[in-house]
């Protein structure tokens, strides 16, 4: 706590971009998390996932999201915090990614959607430059709710598609190792 | 229709008639008389010109005008077509389509040419003058009988009614006689005075009150002596009749004309040229007039005077030409009949019909999955005629969008043809299986890899004629480009009987590059592949046509995009053979359902050649091989549950596993799976731009009860399996 006090002394609010207004809560891994609210498209209970074979953890599957198919992101591999376990809370955050002139529609699995909130500007903080155990660029800034400070995630960074998208070299490794051992 | 979507058919059209342009004028390159191609070049040329000036493209009439008579000099025997100068006609179809180009770039109308196109243009027409024959050739040539119109003893009549304004729109009767002295001899011209109509006017020295009537004696055809009244069109009634041996002429070209040439009477005597555009515009709208009809119907079937009379009443064309065109219309209405109709559809359109297609087969596959679960037996059979008529339904809107492949290799030809005159080369092409069919989409994402390798094999595969005498081979090298279907894919073959790949000298410059190291042990298909590396060149110098080493990766990935694989065959000295093959389609398959662990996963049914049952026992007693013994032959095999890690792979392996014999390309191998699900149509989904590198898998299907299955890339599954070998292998080695 005592870093996010001299931070918050140096720094101004909109430094990372990142505004007042709704704010979707959730919890990743017993976190309580935040995304800005524009980017979400819609929230989903879990679906059957389709397991997508060679490709790393963080990588969840794919669902059938009317008739199209989506790629569904486990955000507690991709926050470094292990595979989740599906439980009757958890979710899929919807949300559009664009790269270029492209929409791209991706599935965030979350353990819980918690509300929507509204967090004043004054409440937006920068970002502590480190101790978090959270990648400092996923992180787009932190919100005071209740006296508690929530990270605001960068859906950019978290969901890069072109970071994403390196998950040949991952499954080449994967696939190596595998046969390694086996044979 | 809108100036815009007009502009589109115009560009559409040209691009279409230089396509056959080109397609003529190699012919012409093999035999340099033959006269349908002559023809073509000029109808491509004139028609462009005729065309171009509708929607007032100066440029490209100008310039098309000028190829046009030089093509009718050629045709008219006047200038010989020397292989010069059907070079410069290639030039000058290259130039009309770069003019075009700049239209369809232009925004609406404002068409305006940069320096450097003008330019070339100019030099084109400079050149076009300067390939006549001197002088003394051309009045040897002269001499020959002219192809077109024979000469003759019998006389052009020309009567010219100049209209009592044409002073005043500065008219000079006088110049275009002269003019048309240029093209013959005036054997006789009589001079009439017409007072006018009323002759108690006082007579009036401004206005016209001449016409003329002449005898003349020409090769020339009707069009170019209509041609040289064309600016007096407004001020004068003109008539020209033909001689009577034009007439032999006219019912022969009449007899030779291909029938889907035979339109409207007027069109067919315009084409013979018999009629002018003018006499025939003129004809029409009198036609129209008299019916009051306020559409221009020109066909002649309609219940009102036929044109024909109207045409031999207007004094531009004798009875007996008109009989004739009539009857060659009728036979050919007759014949056309019989053949088939296309239409032309926008590519969209297909293409939005074969998506609700694909939602179409999902559907009938999720209410399958409803009726067996609610065992009404009445309903199931319903259900199977749907699926039938799915299915059906399926296939034709598919074969909608194939083509044969064949139009599109065409092509090569030139680019061949270019590519042998640039190396000082002696090049043949030859294509076969040109009727195979394939899917548009994918026949226009496959021309730039096809050109690569074509330019590939002429510029490092096939050697110079000097080279290979001194190696025995004929001085002439050949390209053989053969299409064909095997097992629902479409292959494509590039063989050429050049040099062949050298494997020494790619491993070198695959170690100068480090794309592996001296130690590493390859066969020589590996070596062969380390071309598809990026960045690799075995030619020295790089040339305009290819050699920078950027190409063959690219041309890989292409081909992979396509969910397609290549291959390489190549001996030193004798040739190298490139293998491509494609799915049919990238739309909906037939694809052949499996379980292995506890995933589904959906395999080409194409590629499956058999299904065995076999014993756990069987693939895992020798535990780092495998492959097992199918009737006597080794097959190598991938246990996917192993590949794929799945979870419920250990408890699998105690029950008995089915083998799925697949094949691809010349390799077969067998994929070890849980259970055997069956057949079914597999709507093939994109797995989006996440999944981009992903290899192994090449889409997933939306399987009745809503969930997805992934489609299984056959061939990638084997390299992978390869490369993990490999590194098994490797670190046994160091162990």
């Amino acid at each position: 706590m005592g870093e996010l006090m001299v931070s918050k002394k140096t720094t101004e609010p909109e430094h990372r971009g990142e505004e007042a207004g709704q704010y979707l809560t959730f919890s990743v891994a017993e976190e309580r998390l935040a995304m800005s609210i524009d980017a979400v498209k819609e929230i989903i209970e879990t679906p059957v996932v389709t397991r997508v074979p060679m490709t790393p953890d963080y990588i969840r599957g794919v669902i059938n999201l009317r008739g199209s198919v989506v790629p569904v992101i486990d955000l507690g591999a991709r926050l470094g915090r292990g595979s989740l376990t599906l439980t009757k809370r958890s979710c899929i955050v919807l949300v559009e990614v664009r790269v270029g002139e492209d929409a791209h529609v991706l599935g965030m699995l979350v353990d819980e959607v918690k509300n929507i909130l509204e967090i004043p500007r004054e409440d937006i903080k920068p970002p502590p430059e480190f101790g978090s155990e959270i990648r400092t660029d996923f992180i787009a800034a932190m919100g005071r709710v209740d006296d508690v400070f929530v990270i605001i995630l960068s859906v950019d960074h978290v969901l890069s598609i072109q970071e994403l998208a390196a998950l040949r070299k991952l499954s080449e490794e994967a696939a190596a190792s595998g046969s390694d051992a086996q044979f | 229709m809108n100036l815009d979507s007009a502009r589109q058919a115009f560009i559409g059209e040209v691009a279409e008639l230089l396509q056959s342009m080109e397609d003529a004028l190699l012919t012409l390159e093999d035999n340099p008389g033959d006269p349908e191609s002559l023809n073509e070049v000029f109808r491509a040329m004139h028609t462009i010109k005729g065309t171009g000036g509708v929607f007032g493209y100066d440029p490209v009439v100008d310039f098309t005008h000028a190829v046009e008579t030089l093509m009718d000099d050629v045709r008219s025997g006047h200038t010989p077509l020397t292989k010069p100068l059907i070079t410069t006609l290639f030039e000058c179809r290259d130039h009309t389509a770069r003019l075009v180009d700049a239209i369809a770039a232009a925004a609406e109308d404002e068409l305006v040419l940069d320096d450097a196109l003008t330019r070339a243009g100019a030099e084109l027409l400079a050149r076009l003058g300067q390939s006549e024959p001197p002088a003394g050739e051309a009045a040897a040539t002269a001499r020959e009988p002219p192809k077109y119109l024979p000469v003759s003893t019998d006389l052009w009549t020309l009567s010219l009614q100049f209209h009592p304004d044409a002073f005043r729109n500065g008219i000079d009767p006088l110049s275009f006689l002269r003019y048309l002295g240029s093209l013959g001899d005036l054997v006789h011209v009589e001079t009439f005075f017409n007072a006018g109509a009323d002759e108690k006017a006082p007579f009036d020295p401004e206005s016209c009150h001449l016409y003329f009537g002449i005898a003349f004696q020409s090769d020339a055809d009707k069009r170019t002596i209509a041609g040289v009244f064309e600016f007096a069109d407004q001020d004068c009634d003109i008539r020209i009749l033909e001689p009577d041996s034009a007439h032999a002429k006219y019912l022969e070209l009449f007899e030779s004309m291909p029938d889907d040439q035979v339109g409207c009477i007027g069109e067919l005597l315009m084409y013979v040229g018999a009629l002018t555009q003018q006499e025939l515009e003129r004809a029409l709208q009198r036609q129209g007039c008299e019916h009051e009809q306020t559409q221009t119907v020109t066909d002649t079937l309609q219940p009102k005077r036929r044109l024909g009379e109207i045409l031999v009443e207007q004094g531009s064309i004798k009875p007996g030409v008109v009989e004739q065109a009539a009857k060659t219309q009728e036979a050919a209405r007759v014949r056309r009949q019989e053949e088939t109709r296309f239409i032309r559809v926008d590519a969209q359109r297909l293409g939005h019909l074969i998506d609700l297609v694909g939602e179409l087969v999902t559907s009938s596959a999720a209410i399958r999955v409803m009726a067996n679960r609610s065992g009404m037996e009445d309903m199931a059979e319903v259900v199977d005629g749907v699926d039938y008529l799915v299915s059906e339904i399926r296939d034709n809107a598919l074969q909608l969008r194939m083509v044969p492949i064949g139009d599109s290799l065409s092509r090569f030809r030139r680019v061949v043809r270019d590519a042998s005159e640039a190396l000082g080369k002696d090049i043949d092409l030859v294509i076969t299986g040109g009727e195979t069919e394939l899917d548009k989409t994918v026949v226009e994402k496959m021309t730039d890899p096809l050109t690569h390798l074509i330019r590939n094999a002429i510029d490092h595969g096939i050697e110079t004629p000097e080279v290979r005498l001194d190696a025995g081979k004929s001085p002439n090298g050949t390209v053989h480009i053969n299409a064909y279907h095997d097992s629902g894919h479409i292959v494509i073959e590039i063989a050429d009987d050049g040099a062949g790949l050298d494997a020494a000298r790619i491993r070198a410059k695959a170690e100068e590059r480090g794309l592996v190291s001296p130690d590493d042990s390859l066969s020589h298909e590996e070596t062969l592949r380390l071309i598809f590396a990026p960045g690799l060149s075995t030619k020295a110098e790089a040339t305009n046509l290819s050699g920078r080493g950027v190409g063959m990766d690219v041309v890989k990935r292409n081909i992979e995009s396509l969910r397609g694989s290549v291959e390489l065959e190549s001996a030193l000295g004798t040739g190298t053979k490139v293998t491509i093959v494609l799915p049919l389609t990238l739309a909906i398959i037939d694809g052949f359902l499996v379980g292995a662990g506890t995933d589904q996963f959906v395999i080409p049914l194409s590629q499956v050649v058999e299904c065995v049952e076999i014993d756990a026992g069987q693939t895992t007693q020798q535990h780092d091989q495998h492959y097992v013994n199918l009737r006597g032959e080794v097959l190598p095999f991938i246990r996917l549950t192993e590949l794929f890690e799945s979870q419920a792979g250990g408890a699998a392996r105690t029950k008995r596993e089915s083998l799925v014999v697949v094949r691809f390309g010349h390799h077969t191998m067998g994929l070890v799976v849980d259970t055997l699900l069956g057949e079914l149509q597999t709507v093939i989904k994109p797995l989006g731009k996440v999944f981009e590198r992903l290899r192994g898998v090449a889409g997933a299907t939306i399987l009745g009860t809503g969930d997805i299955a992934l489609i299984l890339d056959v061939s990638e599954l084997a390299a992978i399996a390869n490369t993990a070998g490999a590194h098994a292998r490797k670190r046994q080695a160091k162990v």
